[in-house]
Parts: structure tokens; sequence; C-alpha cells
């Protein structure tokens, strides 16, 4: 717990434009709402296309927040995993009631970040993409020319059969990552080389799924990811990385539902 | 929130008056933002959670509805987002650097929503006795504030009292005020500039409260003098272009030594806002951070056009003028008198909380009571920076001192014993304070939240 914060008190983060997406039930049941967070290159979109009207209507107020420099929010060229985290905490702050932070891939850690800073009712990381050099490593040998570039500041280029499983038409799957921005190069390289993130406040039970067939995150570093939070993953096999997209949308979201359910959230 | 209304249901008795039993439930009294941030921390600590307000909303000061608000329709924060937000619950980035009270209260509404805090609000509600029972355990007497109603006690495992201590107008007393014919207001009761508007006004006391009202007379009242006892250093609220406390903590992050500092910010200071002795004001007869910090960047201004008179100390009241020390008079219509609060703590026995003869409590860390370790006080300081903050961190400690207490009372006497009861008194400011009664809760916010951070690491490694 750092009490001490001087670079947030001295240097607090500059406002941006922030786009933030919703879909809320007809009638509130006073279920918590949550909060999704896209990986880099992804905005707010991403769980627009199914995830948000989805959880809307199983009774859960959905939200999705582009970090700076994603979909609609502002331009921000320099931005650091600190400003990504400082929008999340915004945009949850800004929820009538305590959330749910969901993060999805690099979001994750982004989320990681938020929960050290804001008091999240629970926490879900979905295919997370922590950082590290294993990480650094498996994305080159899978993906050479896309990876490379972003070593020196580049666009890291993700193709699309690494983000989606076969049964995503390839049209479908090129049009989507079409879509895809890019991160800012200081944050990829945070991505690589980055401190571990202060302990959540609150103690929020946190829920790891993911895929064993995504071609970013091993299933090793799934499992990595859920001990720390003394649990095991949730495994959607046949799934690609960018679980919200791709064909079987439903499986994840309903078990991530079904798992707040259970918890009272 | 469950009680009972039945007599019947009573299984514990008080001098023949019946005490519910609320088991391990905390009190806590008030629910302004001390009280707020306590009921949250305390129930993430997994506590269940009575709070007693006597008002009937939520906000303390800072909702202007109260009887005893003390904000007036001006008022903004002194100190900028970043010091006086919750640490875990930040203002939104649209909001200007040094928002408005109403935007205050609208956050700290938002807060106890947010965390879902008000079903553990007992709202129009006082407390009038808090007495200990059975060994570490409190008896709380409450009573509807509208008068109706028997009183009733609750008995509770701990209490953490969270009352405010800036609504109880500190009045001086001075020869011949009784035989004035003016009109003489506390600032407590100051709420619009339009009670200034056209009159002759003498604005006492040197706090940011006197400055900010003397520059509301400077611009609505015919004329106004402003009557300090002593000089004092005016801090900007904007140096080198940015909110001045941030500028200062960023030098702060440097760990330079205070001298230092000190000099860096005299050279600020008379760079930007001069020797202030060219407008006849006093030069302070003491160092920056050596008195609570004055920030307004109006003041030297309205000075400079001459739309306020510095004058010094007052002598008497005469039946239609004020004589002030330096034989001099003037013949005011209104003297607003920004002179303090004090603090009050009548449901208690001054004994719980070690006050001495003048009403000063002393407690560790100006939160917990040396002589019960049940027992904690939140807010009762006064910060060179934002008071959340400070309270955010002190509340994070009590919770999970009585977690410590409750789960490891063994330990947790061992910690006490060392920890708690022997310190010493210590001050938590970095230069050496005016010790008066302005100063008694004064805290450098460094120095006081490293004090905090050790004692909640320490707390977390006492192990059951
Ligand atoms: C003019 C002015 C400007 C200020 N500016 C700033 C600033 O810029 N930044 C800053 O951080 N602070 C500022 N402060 C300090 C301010 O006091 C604190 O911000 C804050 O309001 C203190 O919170 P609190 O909860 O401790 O006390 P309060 O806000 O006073 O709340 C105490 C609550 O307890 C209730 N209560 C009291 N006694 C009882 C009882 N017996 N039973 C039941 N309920 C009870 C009261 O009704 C009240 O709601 C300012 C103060 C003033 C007067």
């Amino acid at each position: 717990m750092k009490v001490i914060r001087f670079q947030d008190w001295a240097r607090p983060v500059p406002p941006v434009r922030r786009e933030v997406r919703s879909a809320t039930p007809e009638v509130d049941e006073g279920k918590t709402p949550l909060l999704f967070v896209p990986g880099f290159g992804h905005g707010a979109w991403a769980f627009a296309e199914f995830w948000l009207e989805h959880a809307a209507g199983r009774g859960f107020p959905a939200h999705a927040v582009s970090p700076r420099g994603h979909g609609g929010s502002g331009d921000s060229p320099g931005a650091t995993l600190r400003a990504y985290s400082h929008d999340v905490v915004q945009a949850a702050a800004s929820l009538p009631r305590q959330a749910v932070l969901v993060g999805h891939g690099a979001g994750a850690l982004v989320v990681e970040r938020a929960l050290a800073r804001y008091p999240a009712r629970a926490a879900v990381l979905a295919a997370p993409v922590l950082g590290g050099w294993a990480t650094f490593a498996n994305a080159l040998r899978r993906n050479p020319a896309g990876t490379l570039p972003a070593v020196f500041g580049g666009r890291l280029r993700m193709r699309p059969r690494q983000l989606f499983s076969r049964e995503v038409p390839q049209a479908v799957a090129r049009e989507y990552a079409g879509r895809l921005g890019r991160a800012s190069a200081r944050a990829q390289w945070q991505l690589l080389l980055h401190r571990a993130p202060e302990p959540a406040v609150g103690d929020p039970p946190v829920l790891v799924v993911g895929s064993p067939d995504d071609r970013i995150v091993p299933a090793s570093a799934l499992t990595r990811a859920a001990r720390r939070y003394g649990g095991a993953p949730l495994l959607f096999p046949g799934m690609g990385h960018d679980m919200m997209l791709d064909a079987r949308w439903r499986e994840p979201i309903d078990a991530i539902l079904d798992w707040l359910d259970k918890s009272g959230s | 929130m469950t009680t009972s209304t039945d007599h019947d249901s009573a299984t514990l008795w008080r001098d023949g008056r019946p005490v519910y039993d609320r088991g391990e439930t905390v009190c806590v009294i008030g629910a302004g933002p001390s009280g707020l941030v306590a009921i949250k921390n305390l129930k993430e600590y997994g506590f269940g959670v009575d709070c007693y307000e006597r008002e009937t909303g939520v906000g303390g000061a800072w909702n202007w509805r109260h009887d005893r608000s003390p904000v007036y329709a001006s008022t903004h924060l002194i100190s900028s987002k970043p010091f006086t937000q919750y640490p875990d619950f930040p203002m939104p980035d649209d909001w200007p650097d040094y928002p408005h009270h109403g935007q205050v209260l609208a956050y700290l509404e938002r807060y106890a929503d947010h965390f879902d805090l008000r079903p553990h609000i007992w709202f129009g509600t006082e407390v009038v006795k808090v007495e200990p029972a059975d060994g570490l355990r409190w008896d709380v007497t409450t009573k509807s504030t509208g008068g109706y109603g028997a009183e009733r006690t609750h008995r509770y495992t701990a209490v953490v009292v969270a009352n405010g201590h800036n609504w109880s107008p500190n009045l001086p007393s001075y020869e011949g005020l009784d035989d004035f014919k003016g009109k003489v207001i506390h600032s407590s009761a100051y709420k619009d500039p339009a009670e200034l508007r056209g009159k002759r006004v003498l604005v006492v006391g040197g706090g940011n409260t006197g400055c900010d009202i003397a520059v509301e007379a400077a611009q609505h009242a015919s004329r106004c003098w402003h009557s300090t006892r002593r000089g004092y250093w005016y801090a900007p609220k904007y140096v080198l272009g940015r909110p001045a406390d941030q500028v200062n903590d960023g030098i702060l992050a440097l760990r330079l030594p205070l001298w230092l500092r000190q000099w860096l910010l005299h050279l600020t200071l008379r760079l930007t806002v001069g020797d202030l002795r060219r407008f006849g004001m006093r030069k302070p007869d003491h160092k920056v951070f050596e008195t609570h910090p004055i920030i307004n960047s109006q003041l030297v201004y309205h000075v400079g056009h001459g739309g306020i008179a510095p004058v010094p100390d007052i002598a008497r009241f005469r039946r239609h003028s004020v004589e002030l020390s330096d034989g001099s008079e003037v013949e005011p219509d209104v003297v607003v008198v920004a002179t303090g609060y004090r603090p009050r703590f009548e449901f208690l026995a001054p004994d719980a909380l070690a006050a001495d003869a003048e009403g000063r409590p002393r407690l560790h860390l100006h939160a917990f009571s040396r002589r019960h370790p049940t027992l904690a006080v939140a807010g009762l300081l006064e910060s060179d920076s934002g008071l959340f903050t400070l309270v955010h961190w002190q509340t994070v400690a009590i919770a999970r001192w009585l977690r410590l207490h409750e789960a490891a009372p063994q330990r947790a006497g061992q910690f006490w014993t060392a920890r708690v009861a022997k310190e010493p008194d210590r001050r938590w400011v970095g230069a050496k304070v005016k010790d008066t009664q302005r100063h008694w809760f004064e805290v450098a916010h460094v120095d006081y939240l490293r004090a905090l951070q050790k004692l909640i690491d320490g707390l977390a490694g006492a192990k059951a």
C-alpha cells in the first residue's frame, strides 16, 4: 500500500477527451456495472460489437472505455501505462456504483494498474498480456515482421489469424484487423519493461479467462496470471485471442457473468 | 441496517435503560468527508458500520444547506484536485484545478452512492453521549435532531469520531464589543457578498477565510479594512503556470532540506508576489511553513488597487468605531470576524481524548485515543494540503488496527503498548510551527503520511 504518491500529486496525468460506449439494461436490477478495457490497438468498439449488449441483456450495465489514443478517444502520442490506467480509473469513478473491471489483452495489464488506484468490486483478466520478455519472444517467433518494428517505436501489427479462430470468416477477420490502431511507442516499451503493479486496493476477487489456442498468450502465461490471484484460469478451447469478437464470443462472456452472479456482485 | 425498536429485544441495560447490542458493528459519528471515508474503509475491511449524522444529508461542512456549514457562496478549494480528492476515487478530469464548494458536495454525494454508504447512515440523528461499556466496547446514545422521540442507546465494538472541527466559532473577546452599534458576524455566518454590498467592512483574521472575505469585500463593499495580527506569506494559487501545491510537491519529492525549500519558496514569492511592505503590510515574523499556508492570488492584487486597506490588530471596540493597536480608528458598518473554530466533543468525557484544560485532545497521530484502544478520531487535522487524502489513510490505519485488535488481541496489545500508548507527542510538521491554538492540529502532509505509512505497514506485519 503506497501512501506517498508524489508523481500523482505533482504531475497529474493531463486530461483528454475519452470515449465510453455503453449498453444498459431496460430495468435496473441493481447489478454491478461492468467496465471493459480493450488492449493495445483496440478501442471500445471491440466490446460494443457483441459483449456490451449481451451483458446488458443479462441485467448488467455495461460500459467500455477507449484509453487515450485508442478508438474514439483523444490523441495522445506520448501516453504511458499510467495514463491508460488513469483513463480507466476516471471512467470507473464516473459510474454510479462500484464497478467490475474487465481487461482484455494488454488492457488486463492496464486493469492491474488501475486496481492499485481504484477499489473495484471484482476484476476479470481476459487473455491477459501482462508483458515481459517471454511475451515478446513468443510474439517475435510467431510474427517477426509484425513485432520487430515495435522494438524501434513502430507499430505492432497483428495478423488476423493471430487474433481469431478459423471459425471467423476470412473477410470478417480482415475487417476487424483493419480497424486496429496502435498504442504509443512508450506504452509498447513499457509492456516489455515495467515494474510489477502495486497490490490491488480493497482486495477484489480476480478471474482469469483465456483460450489454450490463443496465439498471443500461451496457456502457461494464463496459468501464471491466475496463480497470482490464487486461482486457475477458465479456458475456452478453440478460440482466438480476441475472444470478444470471435465466432463463439457468447461462451466466455456468459461464464464471466455467471461468475459475477455467483459471487453476488 | 436493522435495529430493534421494541424494548423487549434489549438484552443489556445501563442505568435502568435498555441498550441494544450491535455486536461487532463499529459506530461512526458524522457523515462529512471524514465520516464517509471511515464508513467506506471500515466496510472494505469487513466491518459492519452504523453512522449517525445530525443533518439530513451527507457532506458535512461542504453541504451549504446544513445549519453549521461554514462555506460561503464563493468558496473554492484552496488545495488543488490531486491533493483534495480521496486517493482511490479521483475527481473528474474535466473539473477545474480548484473546484467550487458545490462541486465538492456533488463529489461527496457521488462517493456515498458509488460505495453504497447511505444505507449505513442514520440521518437526522445526533449523538449525545458516548460512554465506555463493559471492557472495550462503547454505549452510544442518540436522539433525533428534531427533538422528537426518546433517546436510544446502542452498544458498539468501536467508535470512530468524525464530527469535524470547523463548525463551532472561536470568538475572541474584545473590550467594548457589547456596546458596538455596527453589525458583528463570525465568518461561519457569512454566506453571500450581497451582505457586504455598499457597506464599510472590517474583516478580522489573516487565515484563508479572512483573506477570501476581504477579497469579496474589496469587490462589493464601499470600503474594506483587513485586520491581521501579524504579517503572512501569501502564496498565489498558480506559480510557474501550474497549481502552486503541485509545484511545491515536485520540490518536496527531491527531498531537499527544509532550509533550502524555505529559501526557494522565499525566492519564488519575492519574484512573484514581491515585498508586501510597499503596500503597508507587515513583514512576516516567521518563515514559510511555520504558519498554516495562506493561498490567495487576489488579496495582494486588491491591496494594490486600494480595495483592501491592511490594518493592525483590534485594540477595542467603541460605540461607533473600532480602535486599532496603532491608535488609529476605523468606522465599519459590518465587522466579519474570521477567527476560526474550536474543536468540540461534548458527547465524550474529556478524559477519553486526554484533553487538556484548554480542550486540546492529545491523540496518537492526532487520531488514536491513548486511553481506549477502540476509540479513534478521524479528520482532526489542519494540513498544508487537502484533507481528504489524509483522512483516507487515517481510516485505513484505523480499520487495520481494529482488525488486528479483533483477530489477534494479544499481538494487538503488545503493539498498542509499544507504539501507541507510550509514543511521545509528535507534531508531524517539518518546520517550527507557531504554537497557537490555530496550529494545534497542523501537520505537513508528507511528514504525516510517512508516519501513517509506517503504522499501516506495521499493522500488516503484525501477525495473529
Ligand atoms: C471555509 C472553509 C474552507 C475549507 N477549504 C478546504 C480546502 O480547500 N481543502 C480541504 O481539504 N479542506 C478545507 N476545509 C476543511 C474542511 O473542514 C474539511 O474539508 C472537511 O469538511 C472536514 O470534514 P469532516 O468530516 O472532518 O468534518 P465536517 O465536514 O464538519 O463534518 C462533520 C459532520 O459530523 C456531523 N456531526 C457533528 N457532530 C455530530 C453529532 N454529535 N452527532 C451526529 N452528527 C454530528 C456534522 O453534522 C457534519 O455533517 C475548509 C474549511 C472551511 C471552514
